[in-house]
């Protein structure tokens, strides 16, 4: 198996969508020239042409709502926004029309558009640069909105993203673009509906998704030295969840804790433990538990950016609390 | 061809608020008798229909925001006519008129004012989204400045695909100079040479701010300037010059495959909206803008020029009315869709 990043895995996802379908272009801030400011989409200029790798001016409304518009038009296109905290200049146009269009319009206009983004903190951007805010958008009807968090995801994500009638939002937690490891030749096809036990365990259930899911299996590791058989799920699709695989899961071990890097108040990770509690109450030996980010805008200091953030430490200690309780 | 319009009569660019309208007619003998006809036939369609909806609204037939077009049909009765099938159309949330005169039947327009399922959004999009794909009519969008964006969109795919010829006009109020999408969507347009007909519809208020209180520079087609964007302006209570300039807009831009921006000086007669008591301006303005009202100013010159009689007024009227009173009536008879339904197209099936 070759051995392959997340990013290229990315890059290798875009080349192969660029070559199976016209319709598909890329298009956002420093994509083109500049090799994209993750250097996702490098060389699919010289690939692909201005046409079709396509750089946009600093213009987040206008380029994503012209995505959106394009998608109408029978064109699929993928845009990436540099982060989430850019994409919230666009939130108009993917929650007010992108997300609406085929209801208000009784089912009459689709919009097969594909949104990327990196998300997340960890590498000292400050409260600009670094927050997890899917939550916002997994919270609207009619979007779809994943996260993949390993190479096979990162390859595999695109495709049927693309083939879906309706927005789909893909987030790219930062931290996860040098992520290396080995992926088959050819990729394997992955579903975009459910969810994926990363690392199986009777103790407890840890449910994460995107950049949190290196630190769950990491987290995992130490519980496993310290006789705790974690069983850690990525959801990998923030919007619908599937919570059976959550719910198969937190049947077996009775004990759930939820790792999310967006803040605790109105976060996806409450969101999980409320419809584990409203679905599985009575399977469960202690009450639902999470680990999220300190509600702080993500501060610049590196000892008080790591302090915020759901690392291993607070994540085995979670566990290990959960474990003890009941 | 920055700054007037070819093709309408030189008098007819450059109106601006305060200045004597009447005396930009174009003569209508030179479109013919059928065809002004025609014209007066379709303002009066969205007229009477339009005021039967006020009074429908009146009894709770139709709830929710109801933004009237009256005053202002010169403007969707004058484009409309010089686009074909393969042209895209967006506009806002004052779109009946434009939804009507570009092929949606009035039954379903106003099955969609009830909000029953033979609406042509099928009940769930009211009196601002009305969408309806068999005439690309990409609705209906109710945040101001929204359709812009999409506008640029939809003409990045025609020319993507490509759809050779195939143009979009995007409709909007001069309200939405002032968000950040119009200049956004203005610089893609110009940057990217797309197919777009941008027409403004300055009704000079912003719901109830008037565009000197809100625009630093009310000469609106300056700001394009820095998009590199050729405008035209002409009087939006003629009907006449309404279509000539839009035809030659969209000449221009069906052969240069680049955006133009039209604007249309015209005038609201009724309210905002439903729940607007017009504290913002005075009634003796309200007035004196009716003297210019597109239909009876149209009526008169095509009496005064031989083209029509008062009896072939009361036909086109006469047949408005009856097309209105089959739409309520289809309407009337129209089903609720059963609420087990309610989630129904939030995506794909």
């Amino acid at each position: 198996m070759p051995a392959t990043s997340y990013r290229e895995a990315l890059r290798a996802a875009h080349r192969e969508a660029l070559q199976r379908d016209a319709r598909v272009f890329v298009m956002g801030e420093d994509v083109g020239r500049y090799g994209g400011s993750y250097a996702v989409t490098k060389g699919l200029l010289e690939e692909f042409g201005e046409a079709r790798v396509r750089d946009t001016p600093l213009s987040e409304l206008g380029f994503v709502g012209a995505g959106i518009g394009a998608a109408m038009g029978g064109m699929r296109p993928i845009v990436e926004v540099m982060t989430v905290n850019f994409s919230l200049l666009a939130l108009d146009a993917i929650v007010n029309t992108a997300a609406a269009l085929r209801h208000m319009s009784g089912g009459q206009f689709g919009v097969p558009v594909v949104i990327r983004m990196a998300t997340g903190a960890g590498r000292q951007l400050a409260a600009q640069h670094s927050h997890s805010l899917e939550v916002w958008y997994a919270h609207v009807p009619g979007l779809k909105v994943l996260a993949p968090a390993t190479l096979a995801d990162a390859r595999g994500m695109l495709w049927p993203a693309l083939q879906d009638p309706d927005p789909v939002l893909i987030f790219e937690h930062a931290q996860l673009y040098n992520l290396e490891g080995d992926l088959p030749d050819p990729a394997p096809v992955v579903d975009i509906s459910r969810a994926a036990v990363r690392r199986a365990g009777d103790d407890v259930t840890i449910v994460t998704y995107g950049g949190s899911l290196p630190r769950a299996l990491a987290a995992a590791g130490t519980l496993a030295e310290q006789g705790i058989a974690a069983e850690v799920i990525d959801l990998r699709v923030l919007r619908p969840l599937d919570m059976a695989t959550v719910l198969a899961s937190v049947r077996k071990t009775h004990r759930v804790l939820v790792v999310d890097e967006g803040w605790r108040t109105g976060s996806l990770a409450g969101e999980v433990m409320a419809r584990v509690a409203e679905e599985a109450f009575y399977d469960l030996d202690a009450p639902p538990a999470r680990v999220c980010s300190e509600e702080v805008p993500i501060p610049y200091a590196k000892h008080m950016e790591e302090a915020a953030l759901p690392l291993p430490p607070k994540i085995v200690a979670a566990a290990r609390a959960l474990r003890q309780s009941a | 061809m920055n700054g007037s319009v070819p093709g309408g009569s030189p008098g007819a660019a450059g109106v601006r608020r305060g200045e004597a309208l009447s005396r930009y007619a174009i003569d209508p003998a030179a479109h013919g008798r059928e065809f002004c006809l025609a014209r007066l036939a379709d303002m009066l369609r969205v007229r009477r229909m339009e005021e039967r909806c006020a009074q429908l609204y009146g009894e709770g037939k139709i709830r929710g925001f109801l933004h009237l077009y009256i005053g202002e049909e010169a403007v969707a009765a004058g484009v409309m006519p010089n686009l074909a099938p393969v042209d895209n159309v967006v506009a806002t949330y004052r779109e009946h008129g434009h939804a009507l005169l570009r092929g949606v039947s009035m039954n379903a327009i106003m099955a969609e004012m009830y909000g029953k399922q033979e609406g042509c959004s099928r009940g769930r999009g009211g009196s601002m989204h009305l969408f309806d794909r068999a005439t690309r009519f990409y609705g209906g969008n109710a945040i101001v400045g929204g359709g812009l964006p999409l506008a640029v969109g939809l003409a990045l795919a025609d020319t993507m695909l490509p759809r050779p010829g195939a143009v979009t006009v995007c409709f909007f109020g001069e309200g939405a100079v002032a968000e950040g999408a119009f200049h956004e969507s203005m610089n893609l347009a110009s940057l990217w040479q797309l197919p777009v007909l941008f027409v403004c519809e300055n009704n000079l208020y912003a719901m109830g701010t008037a565009l000197s209180r809100s625009e630093a520079e009310i000469d609106l087609t300056k700001k394009l300037a820095g998009y590199g964007i050729d405008t035209g302006h002409v009087n939006g209570m003629n009907v006449l010059a309404v279509h000539d300039a839009a035809r030659q807009a969209l000449a221009q831009v069906r052969e240069s495959r680049r955006p133009f921006f039209l604007e249309l000086h015209t005038y609201r007669f009724r309210a905002h909206s439903m729940f607007d008591p017009e504290l913002y301006r005075d009634k003796a303005e309200v007035e004196r803008w009716k003297t210019h009202g597109p239909i009876h100013t149209f009526t008169d010159k095509l009496k005064a020029a031989g083209l029509m009689t008062e009896a072939d007024f009361q036909r086109l009227d006469a047949a408005a009315m009856a097309e209105v009173d089959a739409a309520v009536a289809f309407a009337e008879a129209g089903t609720w869709e059963p609420a087990t339904q309610l989630g129904r197209d939030v995506t794909a099936p």
